[in-house]
């Protein structure tokens, strides 16, 4: 069966795919430093135009009405410009109500599209564009330590990480957090307090990493201003030691959070990076085979021991019976103290 | 190489599924069509592989390990037509459901009629609405195009005008949808389909032509009273194929192997039911129910008529938790036996949403994701019968029309560990009435037979009856109101052998009598109190054949809606009542 791929490592070299959801603008250069809040693209997301009726405005048929439009299509007009006429007696015309462009004219009317702020694609990571993907954004590499989560309410910030994260089993509630904590990413251990997320937006902080959360608290996350991290999953889940040995140690660091919401389809997971700057920049983490085998880092997905980490020694080769009465492939996976778990292969995903 | 039954013995089904690819093998076997075997493997869309046909070929590898048979030639391509030595298969069909939801414009003139079409339209494969537009919602011209912008949609389906009808309003729809679709760049325009007025055809095309790939069909909807979605389903399964092309690798080269025939999984699945639908009881629906991590695909086929619904919102994958838009929370809780919180069932649906693919282990975790797939059924099964396009016999509105069989299909059933448990999902969830053999598909080869009957309709039929599929019973449920624990029900059972046996039925009660698979029985039901068992009307009762089947003869008088006890405690006592009775 082959492995998905969790990303936990305290020093890699990272790439990332920046790219817009619809053509736009690429604005770096191949080969250019960026910092996180760098733009690299841009897009009209979401446009506004409006119809212009000629021919009613002018009080002229639609072909008389085409013949005096002053303006051809792609042309930038400012508010009050002169888009058709005059006409008539009273010399009528037609004036840009808003500063826009000319899409296209015909049949007595005139389709504008106004000016709005484009959609800004950020960097996301301070790193190198390795690469340019045309219309659409760009290839970042950085070097860093790297720890891929399970969910994201889809934003992104880049930060100074504070951890309150005394030990992996941490429980954060609201009176936990103060004014001090203002404009840092906090890394905080189980949250079930709705408001943490409320403080956090008051005071406000830059992100949240919880270890995990309440599912009940998703809708609150997901309105949030601030990019928003859960690590292991949803309920009670210690972070997996892997992990809280790479964080716990970043507090004070500059952080890139990527809440992104996950895509198993383009193999996207929310991720923290913390940027290092060094000499000699380690490779990618390759994973060697596909498949699950003896000898692998793997982490547990779903419960009764979601988030546990462990070593695989044995993949069986035949399907076994679980507790549930449920037949599967499955392997052997001893724990940091020893303990032996038997899981379905469905139910792991290996380290790397 | 030709399809025709003489040509064609062997056949490859390949699945492609968004958490597994499986590739079936069928040939023939003492003069009928039987069901070799299946290899399965992980899909492949996402990274490292991006590629379809990585997941498919393992999934072949596996089955040729299985069989002992050549299907792979050394440079990697895919033996066809099959050798003397044994190797190679003759045909290949293909189905697939992987990848993400089409995002759908819906187009018509009128809310109520052509746009409920046009959605209706949408609502028999992957799709998700982002935007509807009709004449009568008060947007100027200019908003109609944002909101086909912003939507960014891979398909704009345009229904509206009846045949021989006023046809003039369509175009103001479609300069919006021509200009919108202008402005997109070209690489990233929609398809169009348009199944409106036939007479307008022409100007369609003149207007839309130049612009967006375009797909007419004939009208889905030719009169206010009349709705015929089958017009549009071949032109709605070719965007599926272009639009999964466009955006996953490997798929054109599956088209290929398949000889242009891939179809979307639930087309394939919808397919076969109808097909069914000719073959059995006229005043009966057959129904299908296809449980997957992708949507939920209801089926109901009858004298040749299709309701295909399929519900990308109700999969068990990764939107398991877009259930809770559709039920509440508590409906979920109330399926488990032991005292479980509600933040309880909200953190496991956010885990299997993050883990899609991952298994229950634990009896606790089984229990909740079974209890998820009851109110998946429940809420699909609800909503494709609310308004039937055509009229399914059954005992009132509330509840599910007169079913035979009910074939079941999909990962939470095929893999229950006990046909009981099955059993219990489609009834706790279907809750059909009167009296149904249940079948479950085992290997879940509905979708694969529906795509080999376009090759050869034999073997979905001969297949269908071998052993590749498992009855899990014949369910007889009562439909009627009395107090509990009065008589609703006289059964009587005479075996093969001459034996008899007699019940008395209880309102309220689940039980089972056995009867083996292999057996079958005579059965004679007999209604008290004006309950109806499907046999004519309300008290009326008859004798049909029954065949044997996993749990035999199963008796379903909890009646319909069915009703769970309120009290927690006494609930529990409840379930675990009904879960022994089936325990097998």
């Amino acid at each position: 069966m082959i492995a998905p791929i969790l990303r936990i490592s305290p020093l890699t070299t990272i790439r990332r795919h920046r790219e817009l959801p619809i053509p736009g603008e690429v604005v770096v250069r191949q080969g250019q430093q960026v910092e996180a809040h760098d733009v690299i693209a841009e897009a009209q997301l979401a446009p506004r135009h409006i119809m212009l009726n000629i021919a009613r405005s002018l009080n002229v048929s639609p072909d008389k009405a085409d013949q005096l439009v002053q303006r051809a299509a792609g042309e930038v007009v400012a508010q009050g410009d002169l888009i058709a006429g005059p006409v008539g007696l009273m010399q009528r015309v037609v004036r840009a109500p808003k500063s826009g462009r000319i899409v296209v004219a015909g049949d007595g009317l005139v389709l504008m599209e106004l000016d709005t702020p484009p959609f800004e694609l950020r960097a996301g990571i301070p790193g190198t564009i390795t690469n340019l993907i045309p219309d659409r954004g760009a290839v970042i590499e950085t070097t860093g330590a790297l720890v891929q989560g399970v969910w994201g309410n889809g934003r992104a910030e880049f930060g100074l990480l504070h951890t309150q994260l005394e030990k992996p089993n941490s429980h954060i509630s609201s009176d936990q957090l103060d004014i001090s904590l203002r404009g840092t990413i906090l890394l905080a251990g189980y949250c079930a307090d709705p408001g943490v997320l409320q403080r956090a937006v008051e005071i406000p902080l830059r992100g949240l990493i919880f270890s995990s959360m309440d599912a009940a608290l998703i809708p609150q996350a997901r309105q949030l201003p601030l990019p928003v991290l859960v690590l292991e999953g949803f309920g009670f889940h210690p972070l997996n030691t892997i992990s809280y040995n790479v964080l716990a140690k970043a507090g004070g660091r500059q952080v890139a959070l990527d809440a992104a919401p996950l895509d198993h389809y383009q193999g996207i997971r929310p991720e923290v990076v913390i940027p290092v700057n060094t000499d000699m920049p380690p490779g990618e983490n390759i994973a060697e085979g596909i498949d699950f085998a003896p000898g692998q880092q793997v982490r547990v997905v779903r419960n009764p021991h979601l988030g546990a980490t462990g070593e695989i020694s044995t993949v069986f080769a035949e399907p076994m019976r679980f507790p549930s009465g449920l037949v599967a492939p499955g392997a052997e996976v001893i724990l940091k103290n020893d303990q032996r778990l038997t899981v379905p292969l469905a139910n792991l995903e290996r380290v790397l | 190489m030709t399809s025709s039954i003489v040509a064609t013995d062997s056949v490859l089904t390949i699945d492609v599924g968004t958490a597994h690819t499986r590739a079936a093998l069928f040939d023939v076997v003492g003069g009928q069509y039987r069901f070799i075997a299946a290899g399965t493997a992980s899909t492949t869309i996402a990274p490292p592989f991006s590629d379809v046909r990585e997941g498919a070929t393992r999934a072949i590898q596996q089955l040729q390990a299985i069989t002992g048979r050549t299907l792979i030639a050394s440079d990697g391509s895919l033996l066809t037509p099959s050798l003397p030595d044994g190797s190679g298969v003759d045909s290949i069909a293909t189905t697939l459901s992987a990848g993400p939801d089409l995002r759908v414009v819906a187009v018509g003139l009128l809310q109520d009629v052509s746009l409920q079409s046009a959605l209706n339209l949408a609502a028999t494969s992957y799709a998700s609405i982002v935007e509807t537009i009709h004449l009568n919602d008060r947007r100027r011209q200019a908003e109609r195009i944002d909101a086909i912008l912003r939507a960014r949609p891979n398909l704009i389906i345009i229904a509206g005008g009846v045949e021989e009808g006023a046809s003039h309003s369509i175009f103001t729809l479609l300069e919006a949808v021509g200009l919108a679709s202008y402005l997109i760049p070209k690489t990233h325009r929609p398809l169009v389909i348009y199944a409106g007025n036939s007479a307008v055809r022409q100007q369609v095309k003149d207007a839309l032509g130049a612009i967006v790939d375009l797909f007419i069909t004939p009208n889905i909807r030719p009169s206010l009273n009349s709705e015929q979605l089958s017009v549009a389903q071949p032109d709605l399964a070719k965007v599926f194929k272009t639009l999964r092309a466009s955006q996953m690798f490997g798929v054109s080269d599956l088209e290929h192997w398949s000889e242009g025939r891939l179809l979307p999984t639930a087309t394939a699945f919808g397919r076969m039911v109808r097909f069914l639908g000719r073959l059995y009881d006229p005043q009966k629906a057959v129904l299908g129910l296809d449980i997957g991590a992708t949507a939920t695909t209801i089926a109901a086929g009858l004298q040749g008529e299709l309701i295909l619904r399929v519900f990308p919102q109700l999969g068990t994958g990764e939107k398991v938790n877009r259930l809770l838009d559709h039920v509440a929370a508590e409906r979920i809780v109330r399926w488990i036996p032991d005292e479980t919180s509600l933040a309880r069932v909200l953190d496991f649906l956010a885990n299997k949403a993050a883990y899609p693919h991952s298994l229950p282990a634990s009896e606790e975790e089984l229990i909740l994701e079974q209890a998820v797939a009851r109110e998946i059924i429940a809420a699909a099964t609800r909503e494709a019968f609310a308004e039937p396009p055509f009229d399914l016999p059954r005992a009132h509105s509330e509840v599910l029309p007169w079913t035979e069989p009910i074939l079941l299909s999909g990962s939470v059933l095929s893999h229950a560990p006990t046909p009981g448990q099955a059993l219990m999902i489609a009834l706790d969830g279907a809750q059909p009435t009167g009296i149904s053999t249940i079948v479950l598909d085992q290997n879940n080869l509905l979708a694969s037979l529906g795509a080999a009957a376009e090759i050869n309709s034999l073997l979905a039929v001969q297949v269908l009856e071998s052993h590749a599929f498992i009855n899990l019973g014949t369910v007889i449920a009562p439909v009627g109101i009395a107090r509990r624990g009065s008589p609703v029900l006289r059964i009587r059972v005479t075996y093969e052998n001459g034996r008899e046996t007699k019940s008395e039925v209880k309102f309220g009660s689940l039980a089972a009598i056995p009867l083996p698979s292999g057996q079958s029985a005579q059965l004679h039901v007999q209604p008290l109190q004006r309950f109806d068992v499907g046999l004519g009307g309300p008290g009326r009762g008859g004798r049909i054949r029954v065949a044997g089947g996993a749990l035999g003869i199963v008796i379903d008088a909890r009646g319909r809606p069915l009703q769970l006890a309120k009290d927690p405690a006494q609930r529990s006592q409840q379930l675990q009542r009904w879960r022994a009775a089936l325990d097998k």
